[in-house]
């Protein structure tokens, strides 16, 4: 499975590549890959369905317990074939939905990457790589949403989503190392075969958790932040926006139902916040009149309701979250690619501008009205199943029984009204004129909703299909243990039968009601000023303001203050940990000083001192020569060359840069006040006492044998080098090595920006390049320490 | 820098270009040599900014960028991605996320010739920090026009 995933991120790399050379049958062609591994995961069917997930792992950081694991149960292959096989048809939707665009090569890249990193999520067996993978989607739909990058709505709302899932992410990330320590692994095997709902860490890792889900599948009151993600090209919000990443958080949830859930704080908490979802959700749904945005705030109610019977956490519940997820994704899927087709053929974005299509898109019509009934859970279309379960799980719930049927309903009574406006109001009725000469797609564009649609009226007519492959394993995930109902089309006539019946008359009424309703509710367009959007808006302000203000503070610009800063601070906490030990015992033995060492250290003394009292930038530049010089003598002595060389070679391009800047410093001033320099001259004497003091404190109590003796022996069996210096640089300690030239190219990149990205005609001032020479002396230095 | 260059010194022109290439060389000696012996890409790699530098002062700003040929921050991104890509052939033989992988081929007339990641990962190391180097200073050379 890691190939699966790693040859994903492979193809999203060469894509902007293959798209130079196969131009516009780029989708197609890049759709063959997901497409594989559909069949693959299908072809995996039979045997999870048995109830044998499917683990492989490899050691990733084995010291600190974390693998890149993989484990394919029935949740996991749900998602995954979701991702693959929806994914198949985006692609070559996009292919021709964006055809020409000059980004469309980077706009592959994008969304592969997303696929990759989401189908690394879904198939997670380690609570780490989940969670990296879960960064990777935010980070990939951040680009995805702000593809139109030139727009700055688009940035702006991109931004929005990013920042949302970003809190979210982090609160999750807390959560999840709380979830491994309280479990023991983080191991996702191992964690599930737990029941953690007693432990003492279970109330804050749970809150995380639910933060981190909440945010990413667009729960209320974060719900804001999917409709606004709409600002994405169509075939991303049919993505990532209906079937995959808004699901990642459901995903989160049932993953962790085993072991989380059936606590009275999981069971309130979920179903409270997903039917105040689902209702927020289908309620804005019912008053948007933007195709897109319809779509999305359905999605929000699907999500809410996905969230609400996870809560439940019954057998049934799990059955009918599993059922009505793949419903979803079915309808929604092919729902957003025709919203897409309504632009993309005839110039279409909104309800009130469209009518009477039937004739022009004959075909487009037939899908839409098969998935929109699907949605309205029409028999014999298997969102008629889904919502058969639904209604069954509410009224089998142990709690709050009734007034959770009776959200569900009347999400239902809405959603067929959404349903109809989407069956009805662009393909029949009056024609009107549309901006655009209005025509069938080609097929690349057609055959993803077709093909959904027609699944999802294939498996309402035969739902043991997907239950006995699928649907049965992934319930069994979530539950935890083996799942014993099963699916059908008609479950005879029952309570739910007639619920349903009622909201399909309720929300066919309603529909002949529109504009009265949205004319009665218009009310909320003012309430809404003070909504979770406005709120969010007004902490992002604060967050600005007070960013700035910590800048301007800490960030002043003045090379002398952060050394200042710096140095207290040290002085501070380092004489702070001193004065609190027990045994404070110093290294007084200097009799093993050898002569050279004591000379050097006289000429250090005195550069030192004549560099603090002399009057003149070049003495000084050159004293610190000197002194540079003679730290690298001191490596010299005590054998290590490497150190040494890299002093010197330091100092010399120290001169060099300072020749650069030198000649525009001003003239050698006196400029600070007498008591300045005393408090300078203060901090460091103190910080000078308080590091010789911490040198003299440690070589006393060493209390463990260096590491030293390791390298030296291992050096040349193990790393087959003799100088050490580098076997640990670029062999035994090579990661550290990475990080540091990793800041050795910001650095790099901070130098030009600073200087390039400069408006107007300021030159750069001296603290400015200061800093950077010093940064850099700074760093080459710890690199090779 | 114009004030600089108005002292261009002839004697430090023409004994740049007879050291420069021989700079250069023992930049790529101390690189190929550090596994054993003192030096290495860091090593390696500031002589080498160095003598770029040495160009720079002793003719001027473009043709030592001519030198280089290419934008200093380009080796930089190539160096990072060098180091990056040699951890991961450990993964493909199964071995942990960065494990040393050595190759040894045979030549002929040379004898052995020892491959192995941590020498790429030095290479990475090397341009790296003359890209670094070089970056700082062409972007300060370039502030001063």
């Amino acid at each position: 499975m890691l190939n699966v995933v790693l040859s994903i991120f492979l193809l999203a790399c060469i894509a902007p590549h293959l798209y130079r050379l196969l131009g516009k049958h780029t989708g197609l062609v890049l759709a063959l890959l997901p497409a594989t591994l559909f069949i693959y995961f299908a072809s995996q069917l039979s045997a999870v369905s048995q109830g044998q997930p499917l683990l492989q792992s490899w050691p990733w950081f084995p010291g600190l317990g974390i693998q890149l694991s993989f484990m394919l149960d029935g949740l996991s292959l749900l998602f995954a074939l979701l991702i693959t096989g929806i994914g198949t048809f985006i692609l070559c939707y996009a292919g021709q939905y964006l055809q020409g665009h000059p980004a469309l090569g980077r706009f592959f890249l994008f969304l592969l990457s997303f696929m990759g990193a989401m189908l690394g999520l879904v198939l997670s067996d380690n609570l780490i790589t989940l969670f990296v993978f879960w960064e990777l989607t935010t980070v990939s739909s951040f680009m995805l949403i702000g593809f139109n990058h030139e727009d700055s709505e688009s940035r702006q709302k991109a931004h929005q989503g990013l920042m949302v899932t970003v809190l979210g992410g982090l609160a999750l990330m807390t959560g999840l190392i709380m979830l491994g320590m309280a479990a023991g692994s983080y191991q996702l095997s191992d964690v599930l075969q737990q029941d953690l709902t007693g432990h003492s860490l279970y109330l804050p890792m749970l809150i995380l958790i639910l933060l981190g889900a909440f945010t990413k599948s667009a729960q209320t009151p974060f719900h804001f932040w999917l409709p606004n993600a709409m600002a994405a090209p169509t075939p991303v919000s049919a993505y990532l926006h209906s079937a995959t990443m808004v699901k990642a958080g459901v995903y989160l949830l049932a993953r962790l139902q085993p072991s989380l859930g059936g606590s009275e704080v999981w069971l309130l908490t979920l179903s409270a916040v997903g039917a105040l979802t689902m209702l927020t959700g289908i309620f804005l749904a019912s008053r948007a009149t933007g195709i897109k945005k319809v779509l999305a705030y359905s999605t929000v109610m699907a999500l809410g309701t996905l969230t609400m019977l996870l809560g439940l956490g019954t057998e049934k519940a799990a059955l009918a979250a599993v059922t009505f997820l793949l419903a979803h994704a079915l309808y929604k899927g092919a729902l957003f690619m025709i919203a897409g087709i309504l632009d993309h053929e005839a110039g279409i974005k909104d309800f009130e501008k469209a009518s009477g299509l039937r004739k022009l898109m004959p075909r487009t019509t037939l899908v839409a009205v098969v998935a929109a009934l699907s949605l309205a859970g029409v028999i014999p279309l298997f969102g008629f199943v889904g919502k058969e379960l639904l209604l069954e799980a509410v009224l089998s719930g142990s709690q709050w029984q009734l007034g959770l049927t009776a959200a569900t309903v009347l999400a239902n009574i809405f959603v067929v009204l959404v349903a109809a406006l989407l069956a009805i109001k662009p393909w029949f009725g009056q024609a009107l004129p549309t901006p655009k000469p209005a025509h069938d797609p080609g097929w690349q564009m057609l055959a993803g909703p077709a093909v959904l649609a027609t699944l999802g009226l294939i498996f309402g007519l035969l739902p043991m299909l997907p239950d006995q492959y699928l649907l049965n394993a992934a319930a069994t995930a979530v539950y935890g243990q083996p799942i014993s109902g099963y699916l059908a089309l008609w479950h005879g006539i029952n309570l739910p039968l007639m619920l349903s019946l009622g909201s399909l008359v309720l929300g066919l009424l309603l529909f002949r009601f529109w504009q009265p309703w949205r004319k009665l509710t218009a009310v909320v367009e003012t309430l809404s000023k003070a909504g979770p959007e406005a709120g969010y808006n007004k902490l992002m302000a604060a967050l600005v303001s007070f960013a700035a203000w910590q800048t301007r503070v800490l960030q002043n610009g003045y090379l002398r203050n952060y050394l200042l800063t710096t140095m207290a601070t040290v002085v501070l906490l380092v004489g702070w940990a001193m004065l609190r030990l027990e045994h404070f015992e110093l290294n007084w033995q200097f009799s093993d000083v050898r002569v050279q060492e004591a000379v050097i250290f006289l000429v250090l003394l005195t550069t030192i001192i004549s560099a603090v009292v002399l009057n003149s930038f070049l003495g000084v530049v050159a004293l610190l020569g000197a002194l540079g010089f003679a730290v690298a003598l001191i490596y010299v002595f005590f054998s290590a060359v490497d150190v040494g060389i890299t002093q010197v070679l330091v100092e010399t391009i120290t001169v060099l840069l300072l020749v650069l800047v030198l000649y525009r410093l001003p003239e050698f001033r006196r400029l600070s006040s007498t008591a300045h320099r005393a408090r300078d001259a203060l901090i460091a004497i103190a910080s000078g006492t308080v590091i010789t003091l911490l040198i003299l404190l440690v070589t006393a109590s060493r209390s463990m044998e260096g590491i030293a003796w390791y390298f030296l022996e291992k050096s040349v069996p193990e790393g087959y080098g003799r100088n050490v210096v580098n076997v640990i640089l670029v062999d035994f300690r090579a990661l550290d090595t990475l990080g540091e030239i990793f800041v050795l190219a910001l650095v790099a990149i901070g130098v030009y920006a600073m200087v390039h990205l400069r408006t107007g005609a300021k030159p750069v001032t001296n603290a400015d390049k200061r800093l950077t020479a010093e940064q850099k002396r700074q760093q080459s230095v710890k690199g090779e320490l | 820098m114009s004030r600089q260059f108005n002292m261009r010194s002839l004697i430090l022109s023409t004994g740049t270009t007879i050291i420069l290439p021989l700079l250069l060389l023992f930049s790529l000696f101390l690189l190929l040599r550090g596994h054993n012996e003192p030096g290495g890409g860091f090593i390696g790699g500031l002589v080498a900014a160095a003598a770029i530098a040495l160009k720079l002062f002793a003719d001027d700003y473009p043709s030592a960028k001519a030198l280089l040929r290419v934008h200093p921050l380009q080796l930089v991104g190539i160096g990072l991605a060098l180091a990056a890509l040699s951890s991961l052939p450990s993964l493909l033989v199964g071995d942990n996320f960065f494990t040393a992988q050595w190759w040894t081929l045979p030549l002929p007339i040379f004898g052995e010739l020892k491959l192995s990641t941590p020498l790429i990962f030095d290479i990475g190391v090397f341009l790296g920090v003359i890209g670094t180097v070089l970056t700082v200073i062409f972007t300060l050379v370039e502030a001063e026009h």
